[in-house]
């Protein structure tokens, strides 16, 4: 229960900062992202001042031995860059710059019950489980 | 560009970045949000994962209140939300990532294999849109 809550509460304060960063407007991403019309440089602040936070994240806590929840800490080993890696985000990026949402943006827009994020994730999900079937094969 | 807002975005940005380092020293976890998706419905017990989408949705909500209405897009077609959407999900689910995975985390790691998967979606990225907006004259 304790987890859950600690996980409700990562998601919540993680949606705030899209909601204040500006990113969960597309309009603002698309603004970054259209580099050749009235350029928004925030986005790149926005990744600026995350990163700086998940550096020093991952640099101690892991340190710690154990999280306050769980049994032990799961974090990505794998180093090899691969056509699955390159291809998936050339695709990811491909309708990142067409909708302007990625899928924490997506998410937490669903909550002004915007038509278009609404469609967004619903299509969102289907890609993924398309994924599953058609190179994962399950 | 007038729209430039870099305080809230630092801001922002960094509340991102605490989220993510609960997220780890709490539940141990990653805070990559596709993949908190995609397994969230495939994973068995992984109720974390619907928990987390459920903050992020919460939040929505809780800013809505907080600050007011917030301008909601209009006359965005729908057929191009649906079709980025599979995108999304589909390149997001290959590649093990996306803006908050590879971005954020991934990048905070100082994983290579990370910084090559934002240097491919940022480009993609601003391809797309330079073709739907001022090529294709898709509307957002």
């Amino acid at each position: 229960m304790k987890a859950l809550l600690s996980s409700l509460a990562a998601g919540f304060l993680f949606g705030l900062g899209l909601w204040i960063s500006g990113m969960a407007n597309p309009k603002k991403v698309l603004g970054f992202l259209d580099v050749t019309g009235d350029w928004d440089a925030s986005l790149m602040l926005v990744m600026a001042g995350a990163v700086a936070v998940a550096f020093l994240a991952f640099r101690f806590i892991p340190r710690r031995g154990k999280p306050i929840f769980a049994m032990k800490f799961e974090i990505p080993t794998r180093k090899d860059i691969d056509l699955p890696l390159v291809a998936g985000a050339a695709i990811f990026g491909l309708g990142w710059g067409t909708a302007g949402y990625c899928p924490g943006p997506a998410l937490t827009a669903l909550a002004t019950l915007s038509t278009d994020a609404i469609v967004f994730v619903v299509a969102m999900i289907a890609g993924g489980l398309l994924q599953r079937m058609l190179v994962a094969g399950k | 560009m007038h729209n430039f807002t870099p305080i809230s975005a630092l801001f922002g940005g960094a509340l991102i970045g605490l989220a993510s380092a609960w997220l780890l020293a709490a539940n141990g976890r990653v805070a990559g949000v596709s993949g908190i998706l995609h397994d969230a419905l495939a994973a068995p017990a992984s109720a974390w994962r619907g928990a987390f989408i459920a903050g992020l949705i919460l939040a929505g909500v809780a800013w809505q209140l907080l600050a007011g209405p917030v301008p909601v897009r209009e006359g965005f077609p729908l057929g191009w939300a649906a079709a980025a959407g599979l995108a999304v999900g589909f390149g997001t689910r290959w590649s093990g990532g996306c803006t908050s995975g590879h971005g954020v985390c991934g990048l905070g790691r100082v994983s290579a294999r990370s910084l090559v998967a934002v240097l491919v979606f940022m480009a993609a990225g601003m391809l797309a849109a330079y073709v739907t907006r001022h090529l294709l004259g898709v509307a957002s």
